[in-house]
């Protein structure tokens, strides 16, 4: 089991001379056992908290705070350490659209045996490949084939399979449903919730409350950079109270639900020059004077709220 | 009510031929598809990537060319004819599934929108500045005055497709073909293009064909839906009723695929209703029967869409409910 715990991250690119704030002073922390979700918008910095995690960052990004991984800080840790001891055995990561990171030119089998030689895999090869294909229900044939030879859910499968060769305690999974057919998407879900049955924590990352609701205990709603509110998954969808979570949830068409959704208003705001006071304020319908300051981080049942109406 | 748009079993092989030029490969990416648009309805077509969504709308513009069958747009018998082209692609509109890639990144909002008042020659340069003003307004993309000089890598992706939209509209067409065009939008501003799209059906009277996979989106703006499946539209009715009763196991599928942000899914099993593919001709026979979990013998045969109801087709040998 693995806790993780993120205090304070900041996440800066530089950019063309500008300076973008993709993660904000982004706090929260989950327990043994507890999956987590985080939702939202395209631009948020939501991909970039995940690969913060994973110390994959790209060059030109500079990280401040803290990341403790089983008590540990990550974020001092020289990346040989972390390689050796932390990736891909303790934490891995599905990419977004990693399923178009296969090699081409190579079978199936030998992708799998680069990242055993990589990570210096002591063990019996053959039987860390086979338990891996099988426990994502991929058949042992596969390993023979060349990634065009395969379907689009089977490439992701053999991803999450490579993903949870070395047995990590926690998968980051970035949009792992996304450019996936309605159906290989539920069967994705189904497999995610069935490994987590089987012990294994996730993260997922991605804008859609629906899948979300399928896997996580926690869930953070990440809004411009900053996580706006946090706490246990039905809290959460059963009482949001934070305005931007209040409708995102209210954003989605449900089947045989005729009501008239209002439409938010506007666009996120820049992270360049983000605006002082609290982010959501052009597009929040409950705006108030007060909230040209920023925003107070209000404890709730089970997690936190940023919003001045909680005071 | 008229129909605006009548499909009468159209049909489009793909053929890939092989090395030698002697082992062929057939797609039947529309086979047989028969289906009509009424007046300001919203027509949905349904189903997975590579059904042949797309393809139909295509061919309903004749950018690809039909192997057999007949398209009546507005009581006439669309062919290759000058006149009977020059019709449906005035009288017809599309909007595209990605913002960031049907409209011009080097022409302004103002040119996009008025292109297609210059192809087809109506009115004169102001005119056509003031109808596509006029447009940028029904789409709410205000203050027109600003916006009308701006290029698209200045607009985000709602912006943009308000843009596709306007371009759409700005002919008055009597049809709008809407291939996923929310799909690309993020969650939050969905909501308003399909609100968008409701509005300019009840103050103009538009027609929409609306080309999609997600069922959800589909039940908000839709009326009638077909549901479709390599090729072949295997159940349609008024929306409500198919969604709410499906009849085709396919259609239960899709809708056991659908994940509502539910706190209640934590703790419950998510099961879909379909089997692994088992790699039979899918081409004899029922075409889902490899993954249908109530699959007979008599799935061998072809089934053809009947009706069941007053609106409802289905074509199933297996009466499910």
């Amino acid at each position: 089991m693995v806790t993780l715990s993120v205090n304070d991250l900041v996440v800066r690119y530089q950019s063309q001379g500008k300076d973008v704030q993709a993660v904000d002073h982004v706090s929260f922390s989950c327990k043994d056992n507890e999956s987590i979700g985080i939702a939202g918008e395209s631009g948020c910095g939501k991909s970039t908290l995940g690969l913060a995690i994973m110390k994959t960052l790209q060059g030109n990004a500079s990280v401040a705070g803290e990341i403790l991984l089983d008590g540990r800080s990550i974020l001092p840790m020289p990346d040989t350490e972390f390689t050796k001891e932390i990736r891909w055995k303790k934490v891995s990561m599905v990419f977004q659209g990693a399923m178009n990171s296969l090699d081409p030119v190579f079978t199936i089998k030998k992708q799998f045996e680069e990242i055993l030689k990589k990570h210096n895999f002591g063990g019996d090869h053959k039987q860390a490949i086979e338990y891996a294909m099988s426990s994502v229900g991929l058949a042992h044939s596969v390993l023979d084939k060349y990634p065009h030879e395969i379907s689009g859910g089977m490439k992701q499968r053999v991803i999450i399979a490579m993903a949870l060769i070395l047995k990590p305690k926690m998968l980051i999974a970035d949009e792992p449903t996304t450019a996936l057919d309605v159906l290989v998407q539920a069967q994705i879900m189904i497999l995610l919730k069935k490994l987590k049955k089987e012990g294994l924590s996730i993260m997922l990352i991605s804008h859609d409350l629906g899948i979300i609701s399928e896997i996580a205990e926690k869930v953070g709603i990440m809004y411009a950079g900053q996580i706006v509110e946090f706490g246990n998954m039905e809290d959460i969808y059963k009482n949001p109270k934070h305005p931007y979570t209040i409708a995102l949830l209210d954003s989605i068409p449900k089947l045989n639900e005729t009501k008239k959704i209002i439409p938010l208003k506007g666009n996120p705001p820049s992270l360049v020059n983000p605006p002082s006071g609290c982010r959501f304020y052009d597009r929040c319908p409950q705006a108030m004077e007060k909230c040209k300051k920023e925003p107070p981080k209000i404890k709730t049942a089970s997690g936190f709220v940023m919003c001045w109406l909680h005071e | 009510m008229e129909e605006i748009l009548v499909v009468k079993n159209l049909k489009k092989y793909f053929v890939k031929k092989g090395l030698t030029g002697a082992d062929k490969e057939i797609t039947r990416i529309a086979d047989g598809i028969s289906f009509s648009i009424k007046n300001a309805e919203t027509f949905v077509l349904a189903g997975e990537s590579g059904s042949g969504k797309t393809t139909i709308a295509r061919m309903i513009l004749r950018a690809l060319e039909p192997d057999s069958g007949t398209i009546i747009f507005d009581g006439q018998e669309i062919t290759n004819q000058e006149d009977h082209l020059k019709k449906i692609r005035l009288g017809c509109q599309m909007v595209h599934q990605d913002p960031y890639a049907s409209i011009n990144p080097r022409m302004t909002v103002l040119d996009i929108v008025k292109e297609p008042l210059e192809i087809h020659r109506i009115g004169n340069k102001e005119e056509r500045n003031r109808l596509a003003s006029h447009a940028l307004s029904q789409v709410k993309l205000e203050p027109v005055d600003d916006i009308i000089s701006k290029y698209p890598h200045m607009l985000s992706g709602g912006q943009r497709q308000r843009v596709a939209i306007a371009r759409a509209i700005v002919t008055n067409p009597k049809l709008v073909i809407a291939d996923e065009p929310v799909s690309m939008l993020d969650v939050s501003v969905r909501i308003g293009i399909l609100e968008l799209i409701k509005e300019l059906q009840e103050i103009h009277g538009i027609s929409f064909l609306y080309i999609t996979h997600d069922l959800s989106t589909a039940s908000y703006i839709g009326h009638m839906i077909a549901i479709l499946y390599r090729g072949k539209i295997v159940e349609t009715g008024p929306i409500n009723e198919v969604l709410s009763s499906p009849r085709h196991p396919y259609t239960q599928a899709l809708l056991d695929s659908i994940s509502n942000p539910d706190p209640d899914n934590l703790h419950r099993d998510h099961k879909i209703r379909i089997n692994e593919s088992s790699g039979i001709n899918e081409y004899q026979g029922c075409r889902f029967r490899a993954r249908c979990p109530y699959a007979i013998e008599k799935c061998k045969q072809e089934p053809e869409l009947e009706k069941i109801s007053e609106k409802r087709q289905v074509a199933c040998f297996v009466k499910i409910n």
